[in-house]
C-alpha cells in the first residue's frame, strides 16, 4: 500500500494501516462505552467484587477517563461470605485507581429481618434485593457488570446495553436491536440501563489482557495451599461458611480459585498454575466452562442463569 | 466426538502448543479481531455449521458438550446435535427456533472472530440488519438440494445494504446431492450473478456438509473438485484491514477531557504527565487516522486547528487508525464539546438539516409522514420530523431482476423505507456509501427511548432496479 495523507506529508508505511491488534479493539470497544455512559447518564455506578472480570472492568474505566479521575463510584454486594484475602484486595485495588466504593451488606438485610438464609445456605440468589435497593437509593440510571457473553448460553444474546425495568427485570424477547457502535441508552424514569463493556471478551481474552497490562488479581486466582474436600464432584474449601460434613476426606491440596465469589457456592480446582502463563494452559485445556465448574448456583437448573437474570441479577 | 472425553497427551500436548501460540501472538498484538456474522434458516443447517465452526476450533468444552449430548439423547438422537449449542434462551429451546441474535466466540493463532449469529424466520430483517451492521464478512447458507432461494436474496441485498465487504455463500449439505460439482457450480453461478447485480463488493461460495464437518473447517476428501478455501481457511485468508482504515478522517467527540489537576495515577505509570491546563478530546477514530501534525475542521463550527497530541495512557501515539479510543490534543482552544466531529481537512462532510437515507424499521410502532423521532449519530442525539416516505423496499424479486422501490406512506416492522428528515439543526453526515461510521445513524422514539429504525445516509449502496429518484446525496445548508 502506498497511501498518503492528504497534507502532502512522507507516505505512512503500510504497517501503520494495519487494523488495531486483538486487544486493542476489545480495549477500545471498552473505552468507547465506558465514555459513552459517563457523557450520557446522570449517576452511573460500577460493581465491583475484586473478581478478575471487575479488575479490568476498573483497569478499562481508569484508562477511559484518564487524565482525569474515574467520574462514578463503585458498588460491591458483599454476601458476608466472601474470601477474605478478596476483600482485603477489593480495598486496595479501589484506592489504587483512585474510586470510591459504597458496599451493600447481605449480612445487614439477614440481620434484621428483611431477607431470610436460604435453606441450601447459598447467598448469590440474595444479593438481587440488596443490589436493587442500592441502585433506586444511589439513584443510579446506569450500572456497569463485568458480564461476558461466552460465560453462558443466556447471555450469549444480552445486549451491551440491557434496559431494565423498575423490578431489576431483563426481558429476553422484548431487547433493543443494537446497531454499528451507536449504544441508545435513554430509558424512562424508575428504569435503568446495565452496561456490559466486556461483552465481546472471552476468558482467555480477559487473562491475555491482565498479563498484557500487568493487572494485579486477589491471591486466590492462582495455585495455593488450602483444606479442602470432594463435595459433589467439586473441590470445596473447609471454611466456616462450608464446614466439613460427617464422613468426608478432607486433605491440603494445592488449589487455585476461577472465579471468587461467594465462599459458599464456589469450589476451587486443583491446580499448580502460579503465572498467567500458566493459567492459560490451564484454561484453554480445562474440560470444563468457568461456571459450571466451580459455580453451584449455576447448577440449580438448565436455565439457572436466565431466571436469575430475568430477576435483577446480572 | 469422543475424542475429547478421554485426556490424550498427545492431543493435550497439541493444544498446550497453540494456547501458548495464541497467548504470545495476542501479546505482541499480532493477532487480529475479526467480526462476522452468519444469516440464514434453521433448515439451511445455520446452526449446525456454527457449531462445527466452535467444535472443531476446540471452542466447545467437555460440560457444554456433555449437556448437549444428554439433551440430544432425550431427543431421540443418535448423536449429539452441533445446533444445540448455539440454543440459547429457554423459549428458544421449547420451541426450537430461535429470536435473537447471539454472539458466539472462536479464535486461532491469526485472528479472534466475534459471531453474530443471526436467525432467520422471525424478524429476520431486524436481526440481519443488526448482525450485518458490525460484520466485516456475513456467511449466508442455502441447501445445496434447493438453491438460492428467497431468503437467501434477502439476506444478500441486506448485505448489499449494510455494505457487508466480503460475503461467503456456504453451499450446505452437499452430502445430500451426492457431492455434485455441477449442483455447486449452478448455485455458485446463480449467487455470483445476483451479488453483483445487488452491488456486493465480494463473494465466494464453499461447498459444505456442517453436519459431517466437510470443508467447514477441515478440507474434504470428497470433493476433489473443490480447490478453494474452507470456511475457516477463507475467514483465516481474508483480508483483514476494515473499510473504514481506508476512509477519511472522522472522530465524533465523547467529551471534552479537563483533569484540572496535575499528577500522575500510580497505575499508569507509562502514561505522559499531565498538567493543570491539560484539555483533551476523548472519542473513537471512527474512520481514517490521525497522527500530530495534521490539520482537521471541527464541524459543526467549521474551525481549524492542528493535531498537537494522540494521547493514551500507554504514552503518546504517532498515529491512530479507525477503532482507537484517543484523546487529541489541538493547538488552540476551540468550541468544541460532545457531539461535535473532527473530520480532515481535505474531505470534511456537508452540514445537512435535510437528512435522506434508507431506514430499516425495526419495531411494529409504525412511521408515517409527520412522525417526530430523535436521531442519534455519532455522539450527538438530534429532534426530527419524517418529511417524506419516498418508497419502500419490495424485496421479492426473483433471480433475474433486482429489488424495486414501491411507494408507501408508512413504515412497518422490517420495512426497508427510502426517507427524508427535516432535522431541528444541522449535522455533519457522511453518505453511508463512503463512511460507515459516520454515515449511519439510529433513530430512537421521542416518547420512551426506544431504538425505532437503523439508518444508512445518502445514496443506497444496494443496487436497485428502478432508479431511485431521490438518489442525491444531501444538500449542504445555505446559511
Amino acid at each position: 500500500m502506498t497511501t498518503t495523507i492528504s497534507t502532502g506529508a512522507a507516505p505512512i508505511p503500510a504497517r501503520a494501516l494495519r487494523p488495531l491488534s486483538e486487544l486493542q479493539a476489545l480495549e477500545s470497544e471498552s473505552i468507547h462505552i465506558f465514555r459513552e455512559v459517563a457523557a450520557t447518564f446522570a449517576r452511573p455506578v460500577m460493581l465491583f467484587s475484586g473478581g478478575k472480570d471487575s479488575v479490568v472492568m476498573l483497569h478499562l474505566a481508569a484508562k477511559a477517563f484518564w487524565p482525569a479521575p474515574v467520574p462514578f463510584e463503585l458498588l460491591h454486594v458483599d454476601t458476608g461470605h466472601n474470601f477474605p484475602e478478596v476483600l482485603t484486595y477489593r480495598d486496595e485495588a479501589s484506592a489504587f485507581y483512585g474510586a470510591r466504593l459504597k458496599v451493600a451488606s447481605v449480612q445487614d438485610y439477614i440481620d434484621d429481618g428483611r431477607l431470610r438464609e436460604r435453606p441450601d445456605g447459598q447467598r448469590n440468589p440474595l444479593q438481587t434485593v440488596p443490589l436493587l435497593d442500592a441502585i433506586t437509593a444511589g439513584k443510579h440510571d446506569a450500572v456497569f457488570g463485568g458480564g461476558r457473553r461466552d460465560e453462558e448460553r443466556a447471555r450469549a444474546k444480552e445486549r451491551i446495553f440491557s434496559l431494565r425495568d423498575e423490578f431489576g427485570q431483563w426481558d429476553p424477547r422484548n431487547q433493543r436491536p443494537e446497531l454499528w457502535s451507536l449504544y441508545n441508552g435513554r430509558h424512562l424514569p424508575g428504569e435503568h440501563v446495565r452496561v456490559f463493556p466486556l461483552s465481546n471478551w472471552t476468558e482467555l481474552d480477559v487473562w491475555d489482557y491482565i498479563e498484557a497490562e500487568h493487572i494485579a488479581l486477589p491471591s486466590i486466582y492462582y495455585a495455593h495451599e488450602r483444606e479442602v474436600t470432594l463435595r459433589d464432584g467439586m473441590w470445596v474449601a473447609i471454611t466456616p461458611v462450608t464446614p466439613v460434613r460427617g464422613g468426608e476426606d478432607v486433605s491440603v491440596r494445592s488449589v487455585r480459585y476461577r472465579t471468587v465469589g461467594d465462599m459458599s457456592c464456589t469450589a476451587a480446582v486443583l491446580s499448580t498454575a502460579s503465572t498467567v502463563a500458566d493459567v492459560i494452559t490451564e484454561v484453554g485445556l480445562s474440560s470444563l466452562t468457568e461456571r459450571g465448574a466451580t459455580r453451584a448456583d449455576d447448577r440449580l437448573g438448565e436455565a439457572a442463569m436466565e431466571d436469575r437474570k430475568r430477576e435483577g441479577y446480572f | 466426538m469422543e475424542q475429547t472425553h478421554q485426556p490424550d497427551p498427545t492431543r493435550n500436548h497439541q493444544m498446550i502448543t497453540t494456547l501458548q501460540a495464541e497467548r504470545q501472538a495476542s501479546l505482541q498484538g499480532r493477532r487480529t479481531l475479526l467480526r462476522l456474522a452468519t444469516a440464514g434458516s434453521v433448515d439451511d443447517g445455520k446452526s449446525t455449521l456454527v457449531g462445527r465452526l466452535l467444535f472443531d476450533t476446540n471452542s466447545v468444552l467437555t460440560d457444554t458438550l456433555d449437556s448437549i449430548e444428554v439433551a440430544s439423547r432425550r431427543k431421540g438422537l443418535e448423536r449429539a446435535d452441533l445446533a444445540l449449542l448455539t440454543d440459547g434462551l429457554r423459549a428458544e429451546r421449547e420451541q426450537g427456533i430461535t429470536i435473537d441474535v447471539a454472539y458466539r466466540y472462536f479464535a486461532t493463532t491469526n485472528r479472534k472472530y466475534v459471531l453474530a449469529d443471526c436467525p432467520g424466520h422471525v424478524q429476520y430483517t431486524r436481526n440481519t440488519v443488526t448482525g450485518a451492521s458490525t460484520a466485516h464478512v456475513i456467511v449466508l447458507l442455502v441447501d445445496a438440494r434447493k438453491g438460492v432461494m428467497e431468503q437467501t436474496r434477502r439476506h444478500l441485498a441486506v448485505a448489499a445494504l449494510l455494505r457487508v465487504p466480503h460475503v461467503v455463500l456456504a453451499v450446505n449439505k452437499i452430502d445430500l446431492v451426492d457431492f455434485s460439482e455441477d449442483v455447486f457450480n449452478r448455485i455458485a453461478t446463480d449467487f455470483a450473478l445476483l451479488a453483483r447485480t445487488l452491488g456486493v463488493r465480494d463473494s465466494h461460495a464453499i461447498p459444505v456438509s456442517a453436519l459431517e464437518g466437510d470443508n467447514v473447517v477441515t478440507r474434504s476428501p470428497r470433493m476433489t473438485w473443490y480447490d478453494g478455501p474452507t470456511v475457516l481457511g477463507y475467514l483465516e485468508s481474508v483480508d483483514d484491514t476494515p473499510l473504514e482504515i481506508g476512509e477519511s478522517f472522522r472522530f465524533p467527540v465523547q467529551s471534552v477531557v479537563r483533569p484540572q489537576s496535575a499528577g500522575q495515577a500510580p497505575w499508569a505509570a507509562g502514561a505522559p504527565e499531565v498538567d493543570a491546563d491539560y484539555r483533551g478530546y476523548a472519542g473513537t477514530v471512527a474512520s481514517g487516522r490521525v497522527g500530530v501534525g495534521e490539520e482537521v475542521v471541527v464541524l459543526p463550527t467549521g474551525s481549524r486547528a492542528s493535531v498537537v497530541g494522540v494521547d493514551t495512557p500507554d504514552g503518546p501515539l504517532e498515529l491512530a487508525v479507525a477503532g482507537r479510543a484517543v484523546v487529541l490534543r489541538l493547538d488552540r482552544d476551540l468550541d468544541v464539546s460532545r457531539g461535535a466531529i473532527l473530520t480532515s481537512a481535505d474531505a470534511p462532510p456537508a452540514l445537512t438539516r435535510d437528512l435522506l437515507g434508507t431506514v430499516c424499521w425495526l419495531t411494529d410502532r409504525a412511521a408515517s409522514v409527520g412522525s417526530r423521532v430523535l436521531v442519534q449519530h455519532g455522539t450527538s442525539l438530534t429532534k426530527a420530523i419524517v418529511k417524506q416516505i419516498d418508497g419502500v423496499l419490495d424485496l421479492d424479486f426473483d433471480a433475474s431482476s433486482a429489488p424495486t422501490w414501491r411507494s408507501s406512506d408508512s413504515l412497518g416492522l422490517n420495512d426497508i423505507g427510502r426517507v427524508r428528515l427535516t432535522l431541528a439543526a444541522p449535522l455533519p453526515v457522511d453518505p453511508y456509501r463512503e463512511h460507515r461510521g459516520t454515515g449511519s445513524f439510529i433513530l430512537v422514539d421521542e416518547a420512551d427511548g426506544w431504538t425505532l429504525a437503523a439508518g444508512m445516509a445518502g445514496p443506497s449502496s444496494l443496487h436497485t432496479q428502478a432508479a431511485d429518484p431521490n438518489d442525491d446525496i444531501a444538500e449542504p445548508v445555505t446559511t
